[in-house]
């Protein structure tokens, strides 16, 4: 089994809306699979969504077990159909993405939330996250809605301001 | 179009300023790098790598009538580097404090001898006239142990400098 290869910017496939998956079936799961793999080879990516390989279907992977320092997470996480309930919070934080080689900038996003999510035997769970998690998967829920974190971008003096205010 | 030059202009801010440094660019045929530019103290300060069919002789002869017609003071430098070699920042430090001389001079100096290399740092003045307080933040990278630049600029804090530096994760998805 190989690796899928990227789509990167200036593709514009990954402005495209995915659409729901509606049968949870071995092509389905074999997919995650390669899509897995693939999150694996690139470089420490936490996290990947199918848009990001051309298959333009409501699924992502989030792994945020395995960061430099432990944060709270859920461990490895296929998320299909994924719908966020619930958000809390703001910080900022800094994003990069396998679709976004060489540029990292800073993203506002929430620090909680709730999400649905079916799993690849299509059974529905529910999550309650944080901080790096919760950033995690509303990067890739982005990408699901054809949203990169470059259309999310703010300067420092943003985060400067919203932290004074948040403060 | 490896031969990049560094342009500084500064001056006197008023809208229109990058509209026209870049539209007399673009008529050159000169392409535009990384580029910072923003105001300071009400000025407005450029400084944009370029780099096209100009050498740094005809640039000046290209820019100095829109320079000078905006009020602008104008420098250019032939530079070594390139595109493409960003470094990713792994510590954020942030000061605050009652405007003091030194203080910059004194955060700095402790991060540098721990080997931190500062990739972006912004400073402002904020407070009022009467009671200035003084913020800056530091993006850069370090390979030494948060703990110890915690252990460095402890004394700092200790002569009354708000200080805390906190790790950088970028997430990549």
């Amino acid at each position: 089994m190989d690796a899928l290869p990227i789509l990167t910017i200036p593709d514009p496939r990954l402005k495209q809306v995915s659409e729901p998956v509606e049968r949870f079936d071995d092509e389905l799961r074999a997919f995650v699979e390669r899509l897995e793999l693939t999150r694996r080879q690139g470089p420490a990516a936490v996290g990947i969504a199918a848009p990001q390989v051309g298959r333009f279907q409501r699924i992502c992977i989030v792994d945020c077990s395995k960061t430099r320092k432990p944060v709270p997470n859920h461990g490895n996480l296929v998320l299909i159909n994924p719908e966020i309930t619930h958000w809390e919070g703001y910080e900022v934080g800094r994003e990069g993405c396998l679709s976004v080689p060489d540029y990292t900038g800073n993203v506002i996003r929430a620090t909680h939330i709730r999400l649905k999510a079916f799993d690849p035997h299509g059974e529905e769970h529910e999550y309650e996250m944080e901080g790096y998690e919760a950033r995690a998967v509303q990067h890739e829920i982005d990408h699901l809605d054809g949203i990169l974190f470059i259309d999310r971008v703010v300067s420092r003096r943003t985060d400067l301001f919203r932290r004074k205010v948040y403060r | 179009m490896n031969n990049w030059y560094m342009l500084t202009l500064t001056g006197e801010d008023r809208p229109g300023i990058v509209a026209k440094v870049t539209r007399a660019l673009f008529e050159q045929g000169m392409n535009l790098g990384e580029a910072s530019m923003l105001r300071l103290g009400g000025n407005f300060t450029i400084m944009m790598m370029v780099s096209g069919p100009l050498d740094g002789q005809a640039l000046a002869r290209a820019l100095g009538p829109v320079a000078d017609e905006l009020g602008l003071s104008l420098h250019i430098d032939p530079m070594q580097g390139g595109l493409h070699r960003h470094l990713v920042p792994n510590l954020m430090v942030r000061v605050n404090g009652a405007d003091r001389a030194g203080i910059v001079a004194k955060v700095t100096g402790v991060l540098a001898d721990a080997g931190f290399n500062i990739l972006d740092l912004e400073s402002d003045v904020a407070g009022s006239a009467q009671q200035p307080v003084y913020l800056m933040q530091i993006a850069g990278v370090a390979q030494v142990p948060l703990e110890t630049l915690e252990a460095a600029l402890a004394p700092l804090r200790e002569e009354g400098i708000e200080v805390n530096i906190t790790p950088i994760e970028t997430l990549v998805g």
